[in-house]
């Protein structure tokens, strides 16, 4: 799948201002689960430069078209059909080959399949709302959908979850390892929302929304949405001192 | 002015939120037919995997005391001989029947994880240093805004422990047992803390 040797380097150091800080009350949960005393640093091992390798052979065929994942035969989802599409890239503009990007949302209606899901909009009975890829040679990945709906959840006494996909992206080690959320374009419940408020750079947040692609819109068919993520880089191999621990 | 470096930027993290395991271990939520089994369940040796046989037990505990029941916990570990089955690995082939790292959401009820798996060999820090023997933990969950970095040491491996290049550097000596699994048998219990007098070192890898 890769053409050029597997890297071994240690990875760039993480970039803290572009993440959440964990303590941010306004989320109520963070509260009793952020950690508070400083984190360690721990500058890359074999343990954190290191990680597994997930081949095609777990994929099925249509792992990544939601809307047929999960629907009945003939059936499918209600919604707006929409293909969300992008890359995995490191912080050098590297694309990311053989990276899973596993991903989950809300049905059309802001609904999630989950025993404990408690919002009254209602199931979609040809929806799962789950699916994954893996990261072509250039580090592109592509999934079919709908479009998730808005939904309200308890933490303000009204506040509104903006519509979102959540990703979870395995790149070449342990210490990429990444979850985040894509939201969509225009959405005015983006920037009212509690949890994108815990990422203090505006410009980070702006990372996270995926822009209306037309280039890529499937004439009477399918909306497109470009959805680039960066993982951490790695340091060049030309710097590496490796007649120790290497 | 200089050049522009050029880098991009790392992607924001945001929380898994309560419904990861939709995406994740959707098996695990009662949603079947999609994927054959949950990535990452199960054991992780089979009958042909060299090493010592033991089983991870644990809970992620909020700073009230109160187990998490919807977080979910990642690991990834040496072989027997302590090589990781990755691309990146330098040192050698890793035992194929050792694939290293899995995932298990917390129990329902009790918040607990369990991972079957093998006691890992020790791997050398960068400076030729052997670590002593670990395993590298990864969680999330609703409330975590960024996912949290933590090692599992073993309670069997004093002199090892003693001699462990990320542990000596440690300065608030009382911390050290929160990174220490007690074994007990093939048993290795191993809490997580995320607040409190308890707190369990994390680490910014
Ligand atoms: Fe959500």
């Amino acid at each position: 799948m890769r053409n050029a040797p597997p890297e071994t380097t240690p990875f760039f150091a993480r970039d803290r201002d572009m993440h959440p800080p964990a303590y941010t009350p306004w989320y109520k949960t963070t509260v009793l689960r952020s950690p508070q005393r400083a984190l360690i640093s721990l500058e890359g091992t074999k343990s954190e430069t290191t990680g597994p390798v997930f081949g095609h052979s777990i994929l099925n065929e249509f792992d990544n078209d939601l809307i047929v994942n999960y629907a009945k035969p003939g059936e499918g989802p209600i919604g707006q059909r929409i293909l969300v599409h992008g890359r995995v890239l490191d912080e050098r503009g590297i694309g990311v080959a053989g990276a899973l990007v596993e991903f989950w949302q809300a049905n059309a209606g802001g609904r999630y399949r989950h025993k404990k899901e408690t919002y009254l909009a209602p199931l979609d009975p040809n929806f799962g709302g789950f699916g994954r890829t893996i990261t072509d040679e250039n580090g592109s990945y592509w999934f079919k959908t709908i479009k998730p709906g808005p939904y309200p959840w308890p933490n303000g006494v009204n506040d509104w979850r903006p519509a979102h996909i959540h990703f979870s992206v395995f790149g070449h080690g342990f210490a990429q390892r990444l979850v985040t959320q894509m939201y969509f374009e225009g959405d005015p419940l983006i920037w009212i929302c509690p949890i994108v408020k815990t990422i203090p750079d505006e410009e980070a947040i702006k990372r996270l929304i995926a822009p209306l692609d037309m280039n890529n819109t499937i004439p009477h068919d399918m909306r497109a949405y470009k959805f680039d993520i960066v993982l951490r880089g790695r340091r060049s191999t030309l710097f590496e001192n490796r007649k120790e621990g290497n | 002015m200089a050049q522009a470096l050029g880098y991009l930027k790392e992607t924001a993290s945001q929380t898994a939120g309560p419904y990861v395991h939709i995406g994740c271990t959707p098996n695990f939520t009662g949603i079947h037919g999609v994927y054959d089994k949950d990535l990452g369940s199960g054991s992780l040796v089979n009958d042909q995997t060299r090493g010592e046989r033991i089983t991870i037990r644990g809970q992620v505990i909020d700073g009230a005391g109160t187990p998490l029941k919807d977080a979910l916990v990642e690991i990834w570990q040496a072989d027997a001989d302590g090589l990781y089955n990755s691309p990146s690995e330098t040192r050698g082939k890793a035992d194929p029947n050792f694939f290293g790292w899995a995932r298990c959401p917390g129990d329902m009820e009790t918040g607990e994880f369990v991972f079957e798996t093998i006691k890992p060999g020790r791997v050398p820090f960068r400076d030729g240093r052997l670590m002593a023997p670990h395993v590298t933990f990864w969680i999330v969950a609703r409330g975590i805004n960024l996912g949290l970095n933590t090692r599992m040491y073993f309670s069997d491996e004093e002199q090892a422990n003693a001699e462990d290049p990320i542990l000596a550097r440690i300065e608030h000596r009382v911390r050290v047992p929160t990174l220490i699994g007690k074994r007990e048998g093939n048993e290795v219990r191993f809490e997580i803390h995320l607040q409190g007098d308890k707190e369990t070192i994390f680490f910014d890898i």
